[in-house]
């Protein structure tokens, strides 16, 4: 299993469009990635599950991978943090 | 200029824009699945179908409005594509074995109020998404054509074959001008929602109407002469505007009557009240100078919802109407379903004669779970203002009897739970059938009150049916057996010290003023607008004459 945190640098926040992306970008991983925020957990492969968390510009989020290629995967989710969020 | 003649059933001048309503079939009923594999599958496949329009929207918009504008279908889409949608979803038709569309509906309201419940301004607007694909995924499965709303801002001309109750309670009322329909009799849905909204209304039109008007064209509707004008030329235009300035001159004149009191040139006074059909209307009744309400339909409350509102929604908003009131009367209606009033979660059997069927108090006796919620309800917001519970469709004195034991009983629990209500709340029934008058003399010493229902007394008293329009010229409203009844549940109330009024559509027929004052009726309940109207005929009335 292997995490990270990332404080929310977009405006809005994980609404609709980025939700939608990382729901995209999680599902091409082969490893289950979770995102919690304040004690709240979200399946990332669910695209209302993310919206959910209402996850908004200065959140600190903790994005965690396990699975078969979770190494890879939290490589790719933190570079798509980092591009997009 | 084409011109068309129909039956006006509001009155007043509107000049505007045609917008023909396109049939919404948005009702969804619950259907009990056996084979749940094809029902499943028959899910999936109109899932796929409702994705690959959102995908031609998105291709059809991305030249149009740019990126940014196409993606709301793009996320649509993918909404489509969520496993906790579509698993809720798959879960309900197996488990429950309901058909697809009802379990999207459920599913729907479920994700809409968790995005409604969302501190976030723009999160809770994703609800409205939610709605929009479960919409779509409804129309593809019961196979209707996609809805067009108008999308301009400015008020508009509703035309229509004919609109159900459902219908007219989803419409956006503040972009409504006037209504056109081809067909409906002046009883219809229609005709009762424009009196109360005072909106000019041309009803029967016929179908050659539809066929020949376009979206966008401008139509003249005169409610008061039942005519509707369409491209009309110079000197018909002046002629409206010339008619529209009279109008509001003429309401201008009411306005002077506001704050004076309902009394004949004898000395005769009465009370006069409105009639309500959702708490949006209690504005109107304010302006309109009513001294309460006669009649506040509670049905709107169930024809508006998906599933049997609860004790705490029915509490609430009752609650509002008797504060906003604060201590003038307000008579709320039990429960008035059935027949033209149909609701689908309440899962009734589908009736030859639904006028004489299992209907308002019927369902109530025979469904107490339905009953006892909005009694307990009613009996809480007793404590915000003045209330009285009204009953309808009475036929005996074994059902008041039923009912008041009911009544008995709420009032103990809520006072075990330690609940506030007001020890004054008065009881009436509605005298709408030809046996409640008959036996009115049993029934008045039961009851605080009575209330004369003039729709369905006429309709069952001249076996006449309001809604087909083709038996208009049998049913005469102001007919002697009709007026005869009414009299006699008067002498009946009064007899035993109690008080009747009249909350059906003949309340608002001046020319039976002087007729219902004679018979000795305590309070007439009107739509708010005719309030003021009502008040300039009484003051007008001397029954020494």
């Amino acid at each position: 299993m292997k995490t990270f945190t990332y404080t929310i640098r977009d405006e809005v926040g994980i609404h609709a469009r980025p939700a939608g992306m990382l729901v995209n970008k999680s599902k091409s991983t082969g490893s289950k990635i979770t995102i919690e925020k304040d004690g709240k957990t979200a399946d990332a492969s669910k695209l209302f599950s993310v919206m959910s968390l209402g996850v908004k510009c200065g959140d600190t989020v903790t994005v965690t991978a396990d699975g078969g290629d979770e190494e890879a995967a939290i490589k790719a989710l933190s570079e798509f943090f980092e591009a997009n969020l | 200029m084409r011109y068309f003649g129909g039956k006006g059933v509001c009155g007043g001048i509107a000049i505007g824009k045609i917008s023909v309503l396109r049939r919404r079939d948005a009702t969804v009923t619950r259907v009990k699945i056996t084979d749940t594999a094809s029902e499943l599958e028959r899910f999936e496949a109109a899932r796929s179908q409702a994705i690959r329009e959102l995908d031609e929207l998105y291709e059809k918009a991305l030249p149009e409005v740019g990126e940014a504008g196409a993606q709301i279908f793009d996320i649509h889409r993918m909404m489509l594509d969520d496993d906790d949608y579509n698993e809720s979803i798959r879960t309900m038709i197996e488990k429950q074995q309901i058909n697809a569309e009802y379990a999207t509906a459920l599913t729907a309201d479920n994700f809409e109020a968790m995005f409604g419940a969302m501190d976030d301004s723009y999160m809770q607007a994703r609800a409205a998404d939610v709605r929009d694909i479960s919409n779509r995924l409804i129309r593809v499965l019961s196979g209707t054509s996609e809805v067009e709303t108008p999308s301009s801002g400015e008020k508009l001309i509703i035309c229509a074959d004919d609109l159900a109750p459902s219908e007219t309670v989803a419409l956006d009322k503040s972009r409504v001008l006037a209504f056109v329909t081809a067909h409906g009799s002046t009883n219809s849905h229609t005709a009762i929602l424009a009196r109360s909204m005072n909106i000019p209304a041309v009803i029967g039109v016929g179908d050659a109407f539809l066929a020949s008007v376009r979206d966008g064209e401008t139509a003249i509707v005169n409610g008061q002469a039942g005519e509707v004008t369409v491209s009309p030329d110079d000197e018909a235009m002046r002629e409206a505007e010339k008619k529209l300035a009279d109008d509001t001159a003429a309401r201008q004149l009411l306005e002077e009557l506001r704050g004076k009191k309902n009394i004949t040139r004898d000395g005769t006074q009465i009370q006069i009240y409105a009639n309500i059909g959702s708490v949006d209307n209690i504005g109107a009744v304010l302006l309109n100078d009513a001294g309460g309400i006669g009649l506040f339909r509670s049905e709107f409350l169930y024809l508006e919802s998906s599933d049997f509102p609860s004790e705490e929604e029915q509490f609430g908003i009752y609650k509002r109407v008797l504060e906003s009131m604060a201590d003038k009367k307000v008579i709320i209606r039990t429960l008035d379903i059935g027949a033209d009033k149909q609701v689908g979660y309440f899962g009734l059997d589908k009736e030859e004669n639904p006028a004489l069927g299992l209907r308002a108090i019927r369902i109530c006796l025979t469904r107490p779970e339905v009953f006892i919620t909005q009694l307990r309800a009613l009996y809480r917001a007793s404590a915000y203002g003045n209330l009285g519970i009204m009953f309808p469709m009475i036929t005996s004195v074994t059902e008041i009897a039923e009912i008041l034991e009911y009544c008995r009983e709420v009032r103990e629990d809520l006072t075990r739970e330690g609940v506030a209500i007001s020890d004054n709340v008065e009881l009436g029934i509605m005298i709408e059938t030809p046996a409640a008058a008959v036996i009115s003399d049993k029934l008045a010493p039961m009851v605080d009150f009575f209330s004369v229902g003039t729709n369905d007394l006429t309709q069952y008293t001249l076996a006449c049916d309001r809604q087909n329009p083709k038996l208009e010229e049998f049913c005469d409203t102001h007919h002697e057996a009709v007026l005869r009844l009414i009299e006699y549940a008067a002498k009946s109330a009064h007899a035993h010290g109690k008080w009747i009024g009249i909350c059906g559509e003949l309340a608002a027929d001046f020319t039976l003023t002087k007729t219902f004052l004679q018979m000795g009726i305590d309070e007439l309940s009107v739509s708010p607008p005719y309030v003021l109207k009502l008040r300039d005929t009484v003051r007008g009335i001397d029954l020494r004459e």
